[in-house]
């Protein structure tokens, strides 16, 4: 449609409005919101006295700003401030507002609306503008008194009064409209739970770091966030009593707001024959697919776009008044942004931050002791995307730097650190920034240290970044400052500088070490968190980082971290082995390598009954069955169990086997029960994750038939007791173990064996076998932890066995039992009709 | 009639930076994947290097890292990253209130 075709009809005696002497056309306007009274002072600002206006609003009030409902709800408004037009407004512009009446059909035939009220009117242009509906979840229980949307002040006052009883409020929905609400009702004294469906908050807006920021902030605040929480009903006698979870879990609460969604109100145009997809579909000047009626806001679609926020409304209400004018201003839809205050927190987002399309680059700066993070998205040198959080002052110009599609090549050093520091000559040379500071800038907040100091300390020889860690504690906590001590170095050393001990990989500046010291120095308990107050330089991680991280976070908070299984190895997530033709191995667990005819049948049976083509007797004496289907393992595991067989971990980055020999109950050398004392071993020890595999074996004399001295833990038994010794390994460099020490009494044996597992779970770097690990600290200090201090070996004992506590359940049944089915099952299956379609 | 989109399950039933699997008869499996700011992406299940299973691998950002021998690909484009080459059939994906559909045209020639 051409903008030519609003020109006002020319040529005709018949008056415009059939109902009155009022020879203008007559614009009636169904909405009284936002866009529907934008769209309309537009039209004034063009050309006041053009049309006859009567607007019709569904609402009792005039027309005030939606997007304050928050702070009134927070009662940092009061409704009287948020109102856009006054009565008066419309009286002086001529306009007739009819509230309290929305319009219930448009008769397109005689071209009238007709209201609830029965009142009918003539319109020669009809604005549609009403909106969206908030989306109510179809549970059990809607429909109960308490329940209410987050959509009008009707809502508010509703929410109000339960306040003002105060007690428990639950908001099921995480997006802005839930937290705004969750942010009101709890300033209002309510103890409030927010419910939300996916992992992270605000996921349309904010990646999972930022949403793990805001989570964080709400949670100190007092709220409780429960994300993966899917509403399975609302419950209470009469009225809403509280909410309960797919999961079981029970939520009481008086108030239940649900804010999970809107849906573009477009029941009145669909019915009077409009053209709907999701909304009330618009051309470029906001006309519908009848020239007579347009709509602007939430209810129209344009070009396949539907909006819920304001800013691209108000360029639909400008192409709107243009083209009722006889203007050409076609609407584009332009990429939008949003930068909103979440329960006061600044948040801000613009254009495709997931980073589709191939070659897409990230830029990440976190600065946790702020609690600020921003990442940028950059194709071909473009800005694409952005997600800021804490700190949203450059938002517009990153957003504008999007739209115009600029080149940022130039910039790209020093673009993260906003506008002010791109164009104060950091842009030039981001060294002769750091170069140009005085001696006594900080360079390090968290440790005070000036840049002097720093500068001194490499004076005095410490030619790397380690170096200058350990000399002045410059970047030695937070790291936020190591671009900037890497920039010292470079500036005084040119190319002398040292490179540091490997970081953990590319996402990090640290060093393994480093990571496993602050995650226990600050506490930290989750991957984003740490991702968050470690500065990492990637959204979520990489395949290297994330199982250390996992890891790292499991060995220091024993029962309280929960294990993240995206972020494991496939053998782990799978518990079993992953071979090259896709197909796993499954090992079941067999105690000290003893065995019994009920176990080999149950093993017989599984391999014919699922055709597994190969059993293999493995290094570790265990059994390994050959060619399981993914789909297959949970039945394999139950048929395991069934015979009394638990997972033998031998996929895992853990205890796998205690290899013994038959000792003194059959050999004729042997001098002690080595087999005896391997089950035991093995029972203690099974179930435990560590930083890699490890293997323990039990020998009953010095003939050493089981191999002992080439395992991570190995015992000789001797007529006198038993050598312990550590670090051996027959991995492609094979290395004989070290000598700990000798014990009398196989349960010293056992406690020494508890120590020196825990002291490796906790100081090793993943991946890292205990040989290396000893050959980088040394054999002497693992002796001084373990053998000559009694009351350290104690406490890594018990904190080995009280870890154990928690570790030490058959990951096999609980997923015979149906615990993450869906890793196993298929999503959904196709079968071409034909299968000749196929060539 | 047949529609050019296979319907085939909620966005929810796929793990966050996890995958699910659709078998196609006659053709090679297809693996749909989740990415941590709930993106949806489907590959041919199979990496290009020595045909690991990348339904298996660990997702990160929007890469999968092969879960046979560590090869990264790019869940948009199916290429393989850095030093490594190779790429693997990218089906189409869109999301249509909460269901995520393949196309299907793709997925059958991606199985031819
Ligand atoms: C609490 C809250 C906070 C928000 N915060 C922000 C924010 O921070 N930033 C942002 O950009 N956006 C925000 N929004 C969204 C913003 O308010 C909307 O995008 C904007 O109001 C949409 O304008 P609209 O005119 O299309 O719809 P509305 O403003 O909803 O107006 C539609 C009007 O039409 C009326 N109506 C419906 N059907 C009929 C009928 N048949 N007859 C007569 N009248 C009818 C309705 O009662 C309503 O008054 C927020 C929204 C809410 C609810
Ligand atoms: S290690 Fe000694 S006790 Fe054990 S089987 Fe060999 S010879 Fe016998
Ligand atoms: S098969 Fe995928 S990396 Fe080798």
């Amino acid at each position: 449609m051409d903008f030519q075709d609003y020109q006002p009809r020319e040529g005709t005696d018949e008056p415009a409005d059939r109902f009155s002497g009022d020879p203008r056309e007559h614009l009636v306007v169904v909405g009284n919101g936002m866009a529907g009274c934008r769209a309309v002072e537009e039209l004034l600002a063009r050309d006041a006295g053009r049309y006859r206006i009567t607007i019709f609003g569904a609402e009792p009030h005039v027309n005030y700003n939606r997007i304050m409902l928050s702070p009134v709800l927070a009662g940092e408004k009061t409704f009287d401030e948020i109102i856009i037009n006054g009565r008066d407004w419309y009286r002086d512009n001529g306009i007739t507002l009819i509230t309290d009446d929305p319009i219930v059909s448009i008769d397109r035939a005689s071209a009238a609306v007709t209201s609830r009220s029965g009142r009918t009117l003539g319109y020669d242009r009809l604005l549609i503008a009403t909106g969206s509906d908030p989306f109510i979840i179809p549970v059990p229980g809607k429909d109960l008194p308490g329940v209410v949307s987050f959509r009008d002040m009707k809502d508010v006052d509703t929410m109000l009064a339960a306040a003002a009883k105060g007690g428990a409020a639950v908001v099921i929905g995480g997006g802005l409209l839930g937290l705004e609400a969750a942010h009101g009702l709890a300033l209002r004294g309510m103890n409030v739970t927010v419910l939300h469906l996916p992992g992270s908050l605000m996921e349309r807006q904010l990646d999972e770091a930022a949403g793990w920021l805001l989570k964080t902030a709400l949670e100190e605040r007092g709220q409780t966030i429960l994300t993966g929480a899917d509403t399975a009903e609302i419950y209470g006698d009469g009225k809403v009593e509280g909410v309960r979870l797919k999961d079981g879990r029970e939520i009481p609460a008086s108030l239940v707001v649900m804010a999970v969604g809107i849906r573009p109100s477009v029941a009145l145009a669909r019915e009077a024959g409009l053209e709907v997809g999701r909304g009330i579909k618009v051309d470029d000047h906001m006309v519908t697919s009848d020239p007579s009626i347009l709509a602007v806001g939430e209810c129209a679609e344009h070009d396949g776009n539907v909006y819920g926020l304001v800013a691209p409304l108000w360029d639909m209400c400008r192409s709107f008044a243009d083209g009722l004018t006889g203007k050409a201003n076609p609407y584009r839809c332009s990429a939008t942004s949003t930068k909103l205050k979440v329960a006061g927190l600044d948040v801000f987002s613009a254009g495709d931050f997931s980073g589709v399309g191939g070659g897409c680059e990230d830029i990440v700066l976190r600065d946790a002791s702020r609690g600020i993070y921003k990442r940028l998205v950059l194709q071909d040198d473009r800005i694409i995307g952005a997600v800021l959080y804490g700190d949203t002052a450059d938002g517009s110009w990153y957003f504008d730097l999007l739209r115009k599609g600029e080149c940022v090549a130039d910039l790209r050093d020093v673009l993260i650190f906003g506008q002010a520091f791109a164009s104060g000559g950091g842009a030039a040379d981001p060294k002769a920034a750091v170069a140009a500071l005085s001696d006594d800038a900080e360079i390090c907040g968290c440790n005070g240290v000036s840049k002097g100091q720093v500068l001194s300390s490499i004076a005095r020889g410490a030619h790397s970044l380690d170096a200058v860690r350990v000399t002045c504690k410059a970047s030695a906590s937070c790291g936020s400052c190591t671009g900037l001590v890497e920039t010292l170095l470079a500036i005084t050393l040119g190319d002398d500088v040292q490179a540091g001990s490997k970081t953990m990989c590319k996402c990090t500046t640290f060093t393994h070490d480093d990571v496993r010291r602050e995650i226990v120095a600050q506490d930290m308990r989750s991957i984003p968190e740490v991702m968050q107050k470690l500065h990492w330089s990637t959204p979520d991680g990489c395949s290297s980082c994330r199982p250390a991280l996992n890891y790292y976070l499991l060995c220091a908070l024993p029962g309280e971290y929960i294990d993240d299984q995206q972020s494991r190895f496939v053998n782990e997530r799978m518990h079993a082995n992953i071979q090259k033709d896709g197909t796993y191995s499954v090992v079941p667990r067999m105690w000290g390598g003893l065995t019994n005819p009920r176990e080999l049948r149950a093993i017989a049976d599984v391999v014919e009954k699922y055709n597994a083509p190969m059993v293999k007797v493995t290094g570790g004496q265990r059994l390994d069955i050959f060619g399981i289907r993914k789909e297959d393992l949970p039945a394999v595991w139950a048929d395991l169990n069934a015979a009394g067989m638990v997972s033998g971990h031998a996929y895992g980055k853990s205890l796998r086997t205690v290899k013994t020999c038959v000792g003194s109950e059959w050999c004729r050398f042997g001098t002690q029960d080595s087999t005896g004392l391997g089950v035991r071993i093995e029972r203690m020890t099974w179930g435990s994750w560590m930083p890699h595999k490890f293997k323990i074996a039990v020998s009953g004399c010095p003939r050493n038939c089981a191999e002992a001295t080439i395992k991570d833990f190995g015992v000789v038994c001797l007529d006198s007791g038993y050598e312990l010794s550590v670090g051996g390994n027959g991995g492609i460099k094979v290395r004989a173990t070290d000598l700990l020490c000798r014990v009398a009494t196989e349960q010293e044996a056992l406690d020494y064996c508890a120590a020196f597992i825990q002291l490796y779970r906790e100081e090793a770097r993943y991946l890292e076998r205990t040989a290396p690990w000893i050959e980088r600290v040394g054999i002497d200090y693992v002796k001084q932890r373990i053998v000559e201090d009694e009351i350290g070996r104690e406490a890594l004992r018990a904190r080995f066995l009280f870890s154990q506590g928690f570790s030490q359940d058959d990951p096999w049944a609980q997923r015979a039992e149906g615990v993450a089915r869906e890793q196993h099952a298929h999503m959904a299956q196709f079968r071409p009709a034909r299968l000749e379609e196929m060539a | 009639m047949i529609g050019e989109w296979l319907d085939i399950g909620w966005v929810n039933e796929i793990p966050v930076r996890g995958s699910r699997t659709v078998p196609v008869e006659g053709g090679e499996e297809i693996a749909v994947f989740r990415t941590s700011d709930d993106r949806i992406f489907a590959l041919v299940n199979r990496c290009p290097h020595k045909h690991g299973p990348l339904s298996q691998g660990i997702v990160h950002g929007h890469s999968v890292a092969c879960p046979l021998h560590n090869w990264n690909i790019a869940l948009a484009t199916g290429e393989a990253q850095g030093e490594d080459k190779g790429c693997t059939p990218v089906i189409p994906v869109k999301i249509d209130g909460g269901r995520v559909l393949i196309c299907r045209a793709s997925t059958l020639k991606a199985a031819a």
